[in-house]
């Protein structure tokens, strides 16, 4: 039965139809292997060796990756974004699909300026939200700091050893909740009408709606943003690399895997060393999502 | 001199210049003057007239600020020399800048700007050129002797010095009246002393001492005769953070921070500034670039400032330590290095190219004659009360202990002190194991790199 359609369809037209497929995929390819595929083959063949100051490059075939796996910085930064991620994930998420769900009831008087306002943030690079919650951060005249002083209250080092990681959740929810709430609220708005009538009909309130149609019709969408949110923290790089220069004791060169690497291979001039961490970030990142992909998958198939 | 506070703001843009860096810009365009091969050979007067006569194009990496003005004045004496001035913006982006040129090979420049303590990590990659076959050996005597030292090593000479930081230190002398403390403190116990005074009879304290700041740090143990660091020049270092002086320094700071006498913040931050201008402190141990920038951050204090000798570990004597200072450094790979070195002595020396950069770039100068000279010294500066802080610099210049050296990796240090004693100051806990802790990371790292430690 399968066989039938192909070959109802001549070879010929088929065959042309794949070239015409592969042509119209050159540009993407050679982008694709060039800035991609190229380079990361260059960064695997570099953790392969390891280099001196004094005597040089040798080969070290996976010397530096079992290096990597006896390193407690490397280990550390990584218990640090999966904190991270466990913590700062969750609560952008729920807020997020909070947002996206209260403007999609429609409840919201200035739906439109309120949905700006919360997608705002987003708009604002991260090194300026850095910057600008460092100042806010800062210990003696930072705003948080003077609105403490205000109420007679003893005002938190926002900025220590110990805060620094809920900091930088902070900065981090500021800047992601309005971007993951448009992509939620696009995946509402995008549910068929019939559905709503249907459970009106069968007279379901406000939050069964919510719970019992709109979740689960925007399961994808949520799929996506946390996917997205799993590979971002553990990527973190940019927010505590510029709170660095605010709290530089508070941060340290180890915080997260990316600037580890970073650290690295600028200051310790181990770019062999630092290319073996950056592979094998990579490798977490992508077992961890595959890991979470299959998994939400299973339930959609037994669901 | 800016160099330091540059070197703090580290951003992420290091990346982009080492990809420019080995995209190969700045080609140093290969004349067919001498110095063609290393030889060792002295260079005769008639090969450097020659050389500064025939058409040549330098490249050059500084972040000197406004260092087109001696470059124009340069190339007024030499016209038939072209100068290439490339702006680095500062250390943090010209450092991954400089090693990558090298590591490639290619887009080298003639003649790079390198702070004294990075000259050993360049010549242990066999990076810079020796100047003695040039005739820099001859200089010495137009500089100040630690200056020097931090230059020629072993006979050789890497680098021709810019600019310097003798330590001293600044303080408030509306503050100090306030407090009771009617001379500034002459020893690191009167220092203690005075930190108590403050801190009871005003808002401020007495000093900060920022965890963030290892060059200051290298200030202090210079100031207190610690050698921490030794090289051969080929693969031997010593590594000794953690001795009897060290110590010294560490426990006296243990001591003013476990009894809340000094803060500790991290310096050349925002909150920093506002701290400086807003009289959270009444002093600062800072280098003789310190005075100007000063003068730029906190201007709502004119007036209320004063310069002293940084205070003293034993009554009568009068020592400083050294905290920043950069040079020019002509390097190996270099076609033109006749012309390089030129270049690099003229900006440094010529009378009027090397006032200018005392008196207009604010760099704290390393030769004799302009320490000496009354446009520079003669300068009275209203923010301070109408002191000739120069003059004063100048006399601090000469009591800079002479033998401080340098390991072939200070970046590493520097960021692993981050993470042992700065943070330890940071966070107000122990900084003597902290200072073991930092001694033996440097200590694994030097192995670790195939250095032998002696």
């Amino acid at each position: 039965m399968t066989a039938l359609p192909a070959r109802r369809r001549p070879g010929r037209v088929r065959s042309a139809q794949t070239r015409m497929a592969w042509i119209l995929l050159i540009p993407f390819l050679v982008v694709f292997v060039a800035m991609f595929l190229v380079p990361l083959g260059y960064s695997f063949y570099v953790s392969l060796f390891s280099s001196q100051l004094v005597g040089g490059t040798v080969f070290a075939g996976l010397g530096n990756y079992a290096r990597a796996l006896q390193d407690p910085s490397f280990w550390g930064g990584l218990g640090r974004v999966a904190l991270f991620l466990l913590v700062q994930v969750p609560i952008m998420l729920i807020a997020a699909t909070f947002f996206a769900l209260a403007l999609d009831s429609g409840r919201v008087r200035g739906g439109k300026v309120v949905r700006l306002l919360i997608f705002l943030p987003y708009a604002v690079p991260s090194v300026v939200a850095t910057l600008m919650w460092g100042y806010l951060y800062g210990r003696d005249f930072g705003l948080i700091t003077q609105l403490f002083q205000l109420v007679g209250l003893p005002s938190p080092n926002l900025l220590s050893s110990s805060t620094i990681l809920g900091s930088t959740m902070n900065i981090v929810c500021w800047s992601f909740i309005g971007y993951n709430m448009i992509i939620l609220y696009a995946a509402l708005r995008s549910i068929p009408t019939e559905l709503y009538e249907a459970a009106e009909i069968d007279g379901a309130g406000q939050f069964r709606v919510a719970w019992s149609v709109k979740l689960p019709a925007i399961r994808p969408a949520l799929l996506l943003t946390v996917i997205f949110s799993i590979i971002g923290s553990f990527q973190l790089f940019n927010e505590p690399n510029l709170l660095a220069n605010i709290a530089p004791n508070a941060v340290g060169t180890d915080f997260s895997p990316n600037l580890y690497a970073f650290n690295l291979a600028f200051k310790n001039q181990d770019i062999n060393y630092a290319a073996a961490i950056a592979f094998l970030l990579g490798l977490v990142i992508a077992i961890i999502s595959f890991v979470v992909q299959s998994a939400t998958n299973r339930k959609e198939r037994q669901a | 001199m800016l160099t330091r506070r540059q070197a703090t703001i580290t951003m992420g843009g290091m990346a982009v210049s080492a990809m420019l860096a080995l995209s190969g810009c700045a080609p140093s365009v290969g004349g067919a003057t001498g110095g063609a091969s290393a030889s060792a050979a002295a260079v005769s007067q008639a090969d450097i007239d020659k050389a500064m006569d025939t058409a040549t194009t330098l490249t050059v990496w500084s972040w000197v600020p406004n260092l087109q003005n001696q470059v124009d004045l340069f190339e007024k004496k030499y016209p038939k020399i072209k100068v290439n001035l490339v702006n680095t913006t500062g250390g943090a982006q010209h450092y991954p800048k400089l090693r990558s040129a090298l590591k490639a090979g290619k887009g080298i420049p003639d003649v790079a700007q390198v702070e004294m303590q990075f000259i050993p990590s360049f010549v242990q990659t066999k990076s810079l050129a020796d100047l003695t076959p040039y005739g820099a050996a001859d200089q010495k005597s137009g500089y100040v002797d630690w200056v020097w030292n931090q230059v020629a090593v072993n006979g050789k000479v890497w680098a021709v010095p810019q600019d310097s930081g003798p330590l001293g230190s600044l303080y408030r002398k509306d503050i100090f009246d306030k407090a009771g403390v009617t001379e500034a403190p002459k020893t690191w116990d009167d220092f203690a002393a005075a930190a108590k005074l403050v801190k009871d009879k005003t808002d401020s304290y007495i000093t900060n001492l920022p965890g963030n700041d290892v060059g200051q740090m290298y200030g202090f143990f210079w100031q207190a005769g610690a050698k921490p660091f030794s090289y051969d020049g080929n693969k031997t270092v010593g590594i000794d953070l953690d001795s009897a002086d060290t110590q010294k320094v560490v426990d006296y700071w243990q001591k003013l921070i476990s009894d809340d006498l000094v803060s500790v913040d991290p310096d050349f931050t925002d909150e920093y500034y506002q701290g400086l201008s807003r009289d959270k402190y009444a002093s600062w141990q800072v280098a003789a670039w310190g005075p100007i920038f000063l003068q730029g951050t906190a201007k709502n204090t004119s007036g209320k400032w004063r310069a002293g000798t940084i205070p003293q570990w034993s009554e009568g004597e009068n020592v400083s330590g050294n905290w920043g200072g950069s040079t020019d450094a002509v390097m190996e790979a270099s076609q033109n290095k006749i012309a390089a070195y030129e270049f690099s002595k003229f900006i440094n020396t010529d009378s009027e190219a090397a006032l200018r950069l005392a008196t207009e770039q604010f760099l704290f100068p390393t030769t004799t004659a302009i320490l000496e000279d009354p446009e520079f010294v003669d300068q009275k500066s209203e923010f301070y009360g109408g002191q000739q802080v120069n003059k004063f610099f100048a006399g601090v210049s000469d009591t800079v202990d002479k033998d401080f050296q340098w390991l072939p990796f200070m970046d590493y240090v520097g960021s692993s002190y981050g993470e042992t004693l700065g943070k330890a100051i940071a966070d107000k806990g122990d900084l003597r194991a902290a200072l073991t802790t930092w001694q033996s990371q440097v200590t694994a790292y030097a192995k670790q790199q195939g250095f032998t430690v002696k």
